[in-house]
C-alpha cells in the first residue's frame, strides 16, 4: 500500500527517480510485510512474556548471536537466488567447515589464524567449481549443488565419523568475547554477520556486479544479449555463496565450539526459507538483502518464542516455518499476479 | 558399416548410459565378492546380493517413479521424504493403538489412512503448483519443512514401534520366494507404464512439461494433469512410507525417508529424464534407482568405509550429469554438439520477462 503511494511521487524527477522507483517501487512491499510481521511477533511476545524478561534488549540482540551463522548463509543464498539459481550445498559446506577447522585446529594443531583463511578458501573454491560446472556444461544448478551437498557431507564423514570438540584457547576466547553496547552485548559471530550484511547490501545494491546479478536473475537471455558477462557473474555468484557458507560454518563452529559431521543438516532449507520469507522472488531478479535479514530474524524469533513458551515442542518450529513460508509465497504470488494485470 | 551403425544405435539409446553404469557397478563387486551374482534358496526364500539390492531399493524405486512424472511436467517434488514420514507415522500410530495389531481389517484401515494423508499432501502440492502458479521447488518446500514437524507431532516425537505380522509383510515379508516389496514395486511400475504408454496420458504429461501454456491452448487441461501427477507422486511416496515403516516395524518422524527426495531426483536424472521436463523414461528411472542402491551395496561389500558413501554418490552424480551434458561431450570427446552460445538452452522461464514489462509501466 505504502509503496504504491510512493511511486508516483518519485516518478516525475527524471532518471534518478526512475532508478529510485525501480529500487523502491512495489518490490519493497514484501520486505515491509516481513518487517511488519517481525514487529508484530515481537510485540506479541512482549505482551505475552513480559514477566519473563522478553522485553530486555539482550533478548533482541540474542537473535543475532544465535542466528548469525544462518544470516551469513542466507545472505550467500540471496545472491544465488537473486541470480535465478539455487544452492543446495549450503548446509553441507557449513558442516564441512566446522569439521575441517576442528580437525585442523585440534588434530593437526594448526593456528586458527591459518585455518580460517584456508577454510574460507576451500568453501569459495567449492562454490567456484559448482558455478564453473553449472555455466560451462549447462547442467541445472539444482543438480550440481545437490552433488556438492553429497560431496561436502561425505568429506565431513571422511574426516571423521565422530564429532570433534574444540578446546583450543584462541577459539574459546573468540567464542566467549562479548562486545557491549549501551543496551546489551553482541558476540564476535554476530558482529561478523552484521559486517557481512553491510557488505552484501553494498555489493548487491550499489555495484556493477550487483546489477548484473539482478539482470541475470530478471532475464538471462536479455542479460546475455545486452552483453553482460553471464558466465563470470554466474560463477562469481556461486563463489560468493560458497564463501558465505564457509564463513557461516566458521561462525557456527564458534557458536557451538565443535565440529560434527551432522552439523547443519538441512540448513540450506532454512537459508532458502529465510530468503523467501524476506521477499526475494525465487525466480530471481527481485529482492533485497535487508529482506533476508528480516527473514532470518523472523525465523529466529519463532525459535525464541518457542523457548519462552517452554511447553511447546521443538517440532513446532518446523511447522511454524512451513506455515510462514506458505503464507509468504502466497503473498508474493498475489502481488506478482496483481502486477501483471 | 552395419556393426558401427548398430553400435551407434545402441550407444544413442536413452537407456545405454544408465545401464552401462549399472553393469559396471555390478561388475566392480565381482573381484571383491566372487559369488556376488549367485542367488540361493534358503527356507523357500531367495537370498543373494541382487535380491537384497532390489529389496532395499524398493522404496527408492517407488518414490523415483512418482518423481519421474512430476519432473516430466517440468516440476519437482521435494516433499516426498516428509510424505514418507507422515504416512509411516499415521499408519504405525493407528496400528499401535489397536488391541490386536494382527487384525487384517485394522491394518488395512491404517494403511488407508496413511495413503489418504499422502494423497492429500500431493493434492496440496498440486494445488499450489498448478492453481496458484507457484514454483514447484518452493511449493513443495513447504511440506518438506513442515511435514517432518507434522510427522513428529503425530508420533509425539517418539519412535513408535509396532508388532503386526500382516503389516510386516509389505516391507519385510516374502511371497512366492521373493520379497513382497518386489511385487508391490512391479505392480506400481507396470500400472504407471501402462497408464502413461498405453494411453495418451504420458503424452499429455510430456506435453504439459514441454509447454504448459501451449498445452492448455490446444485443449489439454494442464492444471488437472499437474494436480494428478503430484497426487500420484505423493501416493508413491506414501506406499514407500508404508514399506519403510513396515520393514523396520517402526515410525520415525525425524529420520524416515530422510534425503530420499534427493536420491529419487538423482535416480530420475541418472535415468535420463531431463529436469526441464517434457519427456520422461520410467525404465530409465528404475535403472537409475538400482544404480544408486547398487552403489550403496557395493560400498558396503567392497569394504570401503561406509562414511565415504556420500562422496561416491557425489562422484556418480557428477559423472552421469557430465556425460549427459551435450556441451561436455562436445568439449571432451569432440562429438557433434551444439556450437556457440546456446541461447535457447538457457533454462529461463519466460515468466520473469512478462512480469517485468508491466512493472516498468507501473513505476514509470
Amino acid at each position: 500500500m505504502s509503496a504504491t503511494a510512493q511511486t508516483p511521487k518519485a516518478a516525475p524527477s527524471g532518471s534518478t527517480a526512475s532508478r529510485g522507483a525501480r529500487l523502491l517501487g512495489d518490490r519493497r512491499l514484501p520486505v515491509l510485510v516481513t518487517a511488519g510481521l517481525f514487529i508484530a511477533m515481537y510485540i506479541g511476545g512482549l505482551s505475552r512474556y513480559q514477566n519473563y524478561g522478553f522485553g530486555e534488549p539482550q533478548v533482541f540482540l540474542n537473535l543475532f548471536i544465535d542466528n548469525g551463522y544462518l544470516l551469513v548463509a542466507a545472505i550467500g543464498a540471496t545472491f544465488v537466488i537473486m541470480s535465478g539459481g539455487i544452492d543446495l550445498s549450503v548446509g553441507s559446506v557449513i558442516g564441512f567447515t566446522t569439521m575441517f577447522t576442528a580437525w585442523l585446529v585440534e588434530g593437526q594443531g594448526l593456528p586458527l589464524l591459518l585455518v580460517v583463511p584456508l577454510a574460507l578458501a576451500v568453501g569459495a573454491f567449492g562454490g567456484f567449481l559448482m558455478g564453473y560446472v553449472i555455466h560451462n556444461f549447462e547442467i541445472q544448478p539444482f543438480i550440481v549443488t545437490l552433488a556438492g551437498l553429497f560431496l561436502f557431507r561425505g568429506l565431513c564423514l571422511v574426516i571423521s565419523k565422530e564429532s570433534i570438540s574444540i578446546s583450543d584457547a584462541s577459539v574459546g576466547t573468540l567464542a566467549q568475547t562479548r562486545v557491549s553496547f549501551g543496551l546489551g552485548e553482541l558476540s564476535i559471530g554476530a558482529l561478523v554477520a552484521l559486517v557481512v550484511l553491510g557488505v552484501a547490501c553494498y555489493v548487491l545494491h550499489y555495484t556493477r556486479f550487483g546489477r548484473r546479478v539482478y539482470a541475470i536473475g530478471g532475464n538471462e537471455q536479455s542479460a546475455l544479449l545486452m552483453g553482460l558477462p553471464l558466465g563470470g557473474t554466474k560463477i562469481a555468484v556461486y563463489t560468493v555463496s560458497g564463501f558465505c557458507s564457509a564463513l557461516a560454518g566458521l561462525l557456527f563452529m564458534l557458536y557451538i565450539q565443535s565440529g560434527d559431521p551432522l552439523h547443519a543438516i538441512g540448513m540450506e532449507l532454512d537459508a532458502i526459507a529465510a530468503v523467501v520469507i524476506g521477499g526475494t522472488l525465487l525466480t530471481g531478479g527481485s529482492g533485497y538483502v535487508l529482506g533476508t535479514l528480516f527473514g532470518v530474524l523472523v525465523l529466529g524469533l519463532i525459535k525464541s518464542v518457542i523457548t519462552f513458551e517452554g511447553t511447546l515442542s521443538s517440532w513446532w518450529t518446523k511447522i511454524a516455518t512451513g506455515v510462514l513460508l506458505c503464507a509468504f509465497i502466497l503473498i508474493q504470488r498475489t502481488m506478482t499476479a496483481r502486477r501483471k494485470t | 558399416m552395419t556393426t558401427t551403425s548398430r553400435w551407434r544405435a545402441l550407444t544413442h539409446h536413452h537407456l545405454f548410459w544408465p545401464v552401462a553404469v549399472l553393469i559396471a557397478l555390478l561388475l566392480v563387486n565381482v573381484p571383491f565378492t566372487p559369488d556376488f551374482f549367485s542367488i540361493n534358496m534358503t527356507d523357500g526364500h531367495l537370498y543373494g546380493s541382487l535380491v537384497s539390492i532390489v529389496l532395499f531399493g524398493s522404496p527408492l524405486i517407488l518414490v523415483a517413479v512418482g518423481m519421474t512424472l512430476v519432473i516430466a511436467t517440468g516440476g519437482i517434488d521435494l516433499s516426498v521424504g516428509a510424505v514418507v514420514a507422515i504416512t509411516g507415522a499415521l499408519t504405525c500410530s493407528y496400528i499401535s493403538d489397536q488391541a490386536d495389531q494382527n487384525t487384517l481389517s485394522a491394518v488395512f484401515l491404517a494403511m488407508g489412512i496413511g495413503l489418504v494423508a499422502a494423497v492429500v499432501c500431493g493434492l496440496w502440492n498440486g494445488f499450489l503448483v498448478a492453481r496458484m502458479g507457484i514454483q514447484p521447488i518452493i511449493a513443495t518446500l513447504i511440506i518438506m519443512v513442515a511435514g517432518r514437524g507434522v510427522a513428529q507431532l503425530i508420533t509425539d516425537g517418539q519412535i513408535i514401534t509396532i508388532n503386526s505380522e500382516p503389516y510386516k509383510l509389505i516391507g519385510g515379508g516374502y511371497w512366492l520366494t521373493l520379497p513382497f516389496s518386489v511385487f508391490v514395486v512391479a505392480a506400481v511400475v507396470a500400472v504407471t507404464v501402462a497408464l502413461t504408454r498405453r494411453t495418451a496420458l504420458g503424452l499429455l504429461v510430456e506435453s504439459v512439461g514441454g509447454n504448459a501454456e501451449a498445452s492448455r491452448l490446444v485443449g489439454i487441461r494442464s492444471t488437472r494433469i499437474k494436480i494428478m501427477v503430484y497426487m500420484f507422486c505423493a501416493l508413491c511416496a506414501g506406499i514407500a512410507g508404508l514399506m519403510i515403516s513396515s520393514n523396520t516395524s517402526a515410525a520415525d518422524g525425524n529420520n524416515a525417508g530422510l534425503w530420499i527426495e534427493l536420491d529419487a531426483i538423482l535416480a530420475v536424472v541418472i535415468g535420463g529424464t531431463s529436469l526441464l521436463g517434457g519427456r520422461f523414461s520410467i525404465g530409465g528411472t528404475v535403472v537409475g534407482a538400482l544404480v544408486i542402491q547398487t552403489l550403496t551395496t557395493t560400498i558396503y561389500t567392497i569394504g570401503v568405509p561406509t562414511q565415504t558413501n556420500l562422496v561416491f554418490k557425489a562422484a556418480v552424480v557428477i559423472v552421469v550429469c557430465l556425460l549427459q551434458s551435450p556441451k561436455f561431450r562436445a568439449k571432451v570427446f569432440g562429438a557433434k554438439g551444439p556450437k556457440g552460445p546456446r541461447l535457447d538452452a538457457a533454462p529461463v522461464e519466460p515468466a520473469p520477462a512478462a512480469d517485468a514489462a508491466p512493472k516498468m509501466e507501473v513505476s514509470r
